[in-house]
């Protein structure tokens, strides 16, 4: 079921009329708006487009959108450097290795807490939340040296791991959990709370336990919030480059893509234009998880939920 | 009806866990590995591979490299967490002597030849790789290209009848005739993102060790001589004088100056009619060139000619760098790599592959691929007085601070006094460890 | 390329993802087990903690720890010794342009110009894209710079704002637009201080832009959830009523969108608060750009001056109380409606 947010014409209206004008007219301002500011936010991307699709000696001397006017000059020499990168099947591999526990842990560990953040009483519960807020604002950097102390103390670094057998991506996928929690559970906490509590209320009464009402209540009823915060967790987790360094270094065996397309330039910056092909293949992955959950959004549940 | 349930999802997460411990098991090949961390990347990451083939091949050793541009936080961070690189190569010794002096890195007296070290590379290498003055090696050098290159297109000083200058007083005149012929001379880009500013830093640090030798050069980078001190104002007044007043000297001036990467900078040489004629920059500022401009050809398009003496007593004298190597972990893997990569035979395999110079003076000149790089060779063979980047021996806070100081300077010239104050308050607090 | 090696190595990814969600799951499972084995009464008072321990422990430890070694480390010196507030005067000294006070004035700048300009605009987004039937190709349009890496988004913006002397050819989008639609001279937006209105400097405005491009999408995602929460009747009461649509806006759906509206605000405030990525890359705090985060990042890896890098740190975490008690109001205030 779609909200339906029908355009406010009455069909009443008579053909023609001031306020039928008004309305069209409405109309097209709106489609004109909306087109037109979606085409400007992509001016960046297209040029980038447009870009790896140029010669270097191009794209030093001219700007992208002479590119678009004879005579056209266009390579693939950009993507097929690129793909022939030393290491790239298994770092595409690596990502995804590190990505998807990356996203289950803190989404699961947060839809858990957001639970019984909004829904059970305990002691210190708002503070302990109001803190969660707060720790938004630590800045990662300082962290990594203290945690990363501890991390080799435990011997939890990929050569110690691998030795043991173990994958050796396990210190990345609890230090981003860790790092994405907060966010996590706040976002998911505010739209848990916004479930009316008539539905918690009933199913006390019909004698459902908290992991029923967790499993087929609650869950199902958030989806488009926990749709956009995998997107969000995914996405932050396969573009993050310097906390994937730190917690499990840039050897190859263990690389995730995005150090081995920025170490496609070298140490100088020559060949700086082919980060501009492995942007685009980079995208490729987060985008396909947008819009695969995409439709988890536009389901009405959260109707009657946004009461405030 | 839960409790089946239950269980039933405990095993299966058991059985998961051993699945992924089985299968994750890899053996570990029985000629050990060593960690190496590095800045290569790009062609030059291949290179570095095609040096160590050999090494691997023979030897069986797995090389676990990575690199990253962010090496400096990296390092760090591993080095306090405890769980450093076995070796790692900087392209500027100031970190790695940071952990000298903190008793991380080993001393390489009884790990490498010193006997073939010391008749192999000049005296000079050697010293620098004992910054502590205590006698032991902590770093050892691999690979290092000449500053000071001034690069002009041949075919354009021939159309005007200009000549290379040979000295100091030539150059200027050379550059108030071409000024006088209504183009800039000069061609200058500082732009190189969180590094923006340092091209014009080798400006300043080569002036310094020609125009006041040696001894000033290195009291300055030791943060024993004031940046207020006459000596190293007149280096930036010197510079200025290169600039221009209001940087007129440049093309496009102090905006384009500082908006201009480094990399693009030299392209408007090549431009018809030229932008500019004259660019100071490091031997590779070559693959740029090619880059921006596929026809060109070396010798031909482009040469270079050093950076003529200010002072005849400090006359030959040229600002150097290199990639220095240090070790963390004393493994005997880690020893076998090291003392491979001090071999001429190693070195000359990236020679051979262009853009790096061996200070190894075992390496053939025949071995450089092209006459320009073998002219660069043959300079810092026969240089007399050859200093290392003083900017990459100051400790890190300086060095961003000197680049800074240069973004400002070719900003407003007139500002001069109170940027070296500012570099004086950093220094007074940059060296105390 | 080499796919060989995904082949190989596909066993291993699906153990892991079939393996970490039904560890999860057995967790939760097997903690509700335990909760149920206690007598009735003690069973409200465990079991939250069942639910949220694992969060708090790995919050705990890469957060918390951290975070208070941090505030202990802004008070000593390089060796460990107790110095007061000595990190504290080193950087606030100098007002208004010495220490670390460039660095304040840029993050309000960013707190202005970012989180207001995102949150409005990813509003206005998400009203105006709800009324069109192409609603989830916009959307996945704008949210596509969120896709991008940070270090793709800043070759990108560095695309957009080059430069090239006055006369030349322009390389740079904007450059571009300015000389040939505006017939201006092009700008260095990077390096550039001119202050527009008098008191903003245009490269700040100009970095400040590059990061909001890059999270408008995240902003109008959010805000879009919240919207298609707002059941349709309601606004087809409104209008039968004879309401205007910005007065429907304001009266209904703002209001009703409000506690969403107080998250993305605050994370885009911390966010804000937070900017590094951006600045780092394109002038690494030159030209009078820095923030915060840099000046942090530079004390701790190129200064080595781990007290100030901390002190910056606890400045920070303390500019974000504000929020977080204008956060606690909005609780209380939604608790109290239940």
């Amino acid at each position: 079921m779609t909200i339906a947010v029908a355009s406010p014409t009455s069909s009443t209206t008579a053909r023609f009329s001031p306020r039928w004008l008004s309305d069209r007219l409405g109309g097209f301002v709106l489609h004109v708006v909306v087109i037109g500011l979606t085409v400007a936010w992509m001016v960046p991307t297209i040029g980038l487009l447009i870009t790896s699709f140029r010669l270097p000696q191009d794209i030093s001397n001219s700007g992208w959108w002479t590119a678009l006017s004879p005579p056209f000059k266009f390579t693939l020499d950009n993507y097929s450097q690129m793909f022939a990168a030393s290491n790239l099947g298994q770092s595409l591999f690596n990502s995804f290795m590190i990505s998807i526990p990356a996203t289950v842990i803190p989404v699961t560990l947060a839809a858990f807490a957001a639970y019984a953040f909004a829904w059970m009483k305990f002691p210190g519960r708002d503070w302990i939340f109001l803190a969660l807020v707060g720790l938004l604002a630590v800045p990662l950097q300082l962290t990594f040296i203290p945690v990363t102390t501890e991390f080799v103390k435990l011997g939890l670094t990929p050569q110690h791991l691998t030795a043991i057998g173990l994958p050796p991506f396990i210190p990345l996928w609890l230090a981003h959990a860790g790092y994405g929690l907060p966010f996590s559970i706040y976002l998911l906490s505010n739209f848990f709370r916004a479930l009316p509590s008539d539905l918690f209320e009933s199913a006390e009464i019909d004698g459902a336990g908290t992991l029923t009402v967790f499993f087929r209540i609650v869950l199902p009823l958030s989806v488009p919030a926990i749709a956009s915060l995998v997107i969000f967790q995914f996405l932050w987790v396969w573009n993050d480059l310097l906390v994937a360094l730190i917690y499990v270094g840039g050897v190859a065996t263990v690389a995730p893509v995005t150090v081995t397309l920025v170490n496609l330039v070298g140490s100088y910056g020559q060949n700086y234009q082919l980060l501009t092909a492995a942007a685009f293949f980079s995208m490729i992955v987060p985008l396909v998880v947008f819009l695969s959950l995409q439709r988890y959004f536009v389901r009405g549940i959260l109707a009657g939920s946004v009461k405030g | 009806m839960r409790r089946l349930w239950l269980k039933r999802s405990l095993l299966l997460s058991l059985a998961a866990v051993v699945t992924a411990v089985a299968c994750g098991t890899s053996s570990t090949p029985a000629a050990g590995s060593v960690n190496v961390m590095a800045t290569w990347t790009g062609a030059e990451q291949a290179s570095f591979f095609a040096v160590m083939k050999p090494f691997t091949d023979q030897t069986g050793i797995t090389i676990n490299y990575e690199a990253s541009r962010d090496q400096d936080a990296l390092l760090t961070t591993r080095v306090a967490a405890g769980n450093p690189p076995d070796l790692a190569a900087a392209p500027s010794p100031a970190l790695l002597t940071t952990f000298a002096k903190a008793g991380k890195v080993k001393a390489l007296n009884n790990i490498v030849d010193m006997t073939a070290l010391q008749s192999q590379y000049s005296p000079g290498w050697v010293t620098l790789g004992e910054p502590l003055s205590d006698g032991k090696l902590y770093q050892v050098y691999s690979w290092v290209s000449l500053k000071g290159l001034i690069w002009y297109d041949p075919k354009n000083f021939t159309a005007k009848g200009y000549n290379v200058p040979t000295s100091w007083q030539s150059l200027l005149d050379l550059q108030q005739t071409i000024k006088s012929s209504g183009t800039t001379p000069w061609c200058i880009g500082l732009e190189s993102g969180a590094a923006s500013g340092w091209p014009g830093s080798d400006w300043v640090k080569e002036i310094v060790l020609s125009q006041s030798g040696p001894t000033v050069y290195d009291n300055w980078w030791q943060g024993k001589q004031k940046w207020t001190s006459p000596e190293i104002k007149l280096a930036w007044q010197t510079w200025g004088q290169i600039l221009g007043s209001n940087d007129s000297n440049v093309y496009g001036g102090a905006k384009n100056m500082s908006a201009t990467n480094f990399g693009d900078a030299g392209t408007p040489m090549f431009q018809n009619p030229p932008k500019c004629y004259m660019h100071n920059q490091a031997s590779f500022i070559t693959s740029f060139f090619q880059s921006a401009n596929a026809s060109l050809q070396a010798g031909t398009d482009y040469n270079f000619f050093s950076l003529p003496d200010i002072t005849s007593q400090y006359a030959g004298a040229h600002v150097v760098a290199g990639d220095a190597w240090s070790m963390f972990n004393d493994t005997p893997q880690a020893e076998k790599m090291l003392k491979y990569l001090m071999t001429a035979d190693a070195q000359a395999i990236w020679v051979k592959r262009g853009g790096k110079i061996s200070p190894n003076n075992q390496v053939p000149l025949t071995d450089y691929p092209d006459a320009l790089s073998k002219s660069t060779a043959q300079i810092l063979v026969a240089t007399k007085i050859a200093k290392y980047d003083a900017g990459d021996q100051m400790p890190s806070d300086m060095r961003n601070a000197y680049w800074s100081a240069v973004l400002q300077f070719a900003q407003n010239q007139g500002n001069l006094n109170s940027i070296l104050a500012n570099l004086d308050a950093v220094q007074a607090k940059a060296y105390t460890s | 390329m080499d796919f060989s090696v995904l082949l190989t190595d596909l066993p291993t990814l699906v153990v892991v993802i079939i393996g970490v969600p039904l560890v999860l799951a057995a967790y939760i499972v097997g903690g509700e087990y335990l909760v149920r084995r206690l007598p009735d009464k003690s069973r409200p008072a465990v079991r939250p903690w069942i639910w949220v321990a694992p969060a708090l422990l790995l919050v705990t430890g890469f957060l918390v720890a951290p975070a208070i070694g941090t505030v202990f480390q802004s008070f000593q010196d390089k060796n460990g010794v107790f110095i007061g507030f000595q990190n504290f005067a080193a950087q606030l000294a100098g007002f208004p342009t010495g220490g670390a006070w460039i660095a304040i004035r840029n993050n309000l700048f960013w707190l202005i110009f970012y989180t207001l300009f995102v949150l409005a605009f990813g509003l206005l987004l998400a009203v105006l894209f709800d009324r069109v039937p192409y609603e989830s190709v916009v959307k996945s349009l704008i949210f596509m710079p969120m896709a991008i890496s940070s270090v793709a988004l800043v070759v990108i913006w560095k695309f957009m704002y080059a430069y090239q002397p006055p006369g030349q050819p322009q390389t740079g989008t904007l450059n571009f637009i300015l000389n040939t639609v505006f017939h201006q001279d092009p700008r260095t937006w990077i390096q550039d201080e001119t202050p527009l209105l008098g008191l903003f400097p245009l490269n700040d405005l100009a970095l400040i832009g590059a990061a909001v491009w890059g999270i408008v999408g995240f902003s109008l995602v959010i805000l879009s959830a919240a919207l298609k929460g707002i059941p349709g009747d309601l606004l087809e009461a409104a209008r039968v009523d004879g309401a205007g649509e910005i007065t429907i806006f304001r009266r209904v759906i703002f209001p009703l969108m409000m506690p969403t509206v107080v998250v993305v605000g605050t994370t885009l405030v911390i966010f804000a608060l937070k900017a590094f990525d951006v600045v780092y890359a394109m002038t690494n705090g030159n030209y009078n750009t820095d923030v915060l985060a840099n000046r942090m990042y530079q004390l701790l890896y190129n200064s080595h001056d781990f007290g100030g890098a901390s002190a910056v740190a606890v400045i920070l975490l303390l500019t974000v109380i504000p929020v977080l008690i204008f956060n606690l109001r909005q609780f209380r205030a939604v608790e109290a409606r239940r």
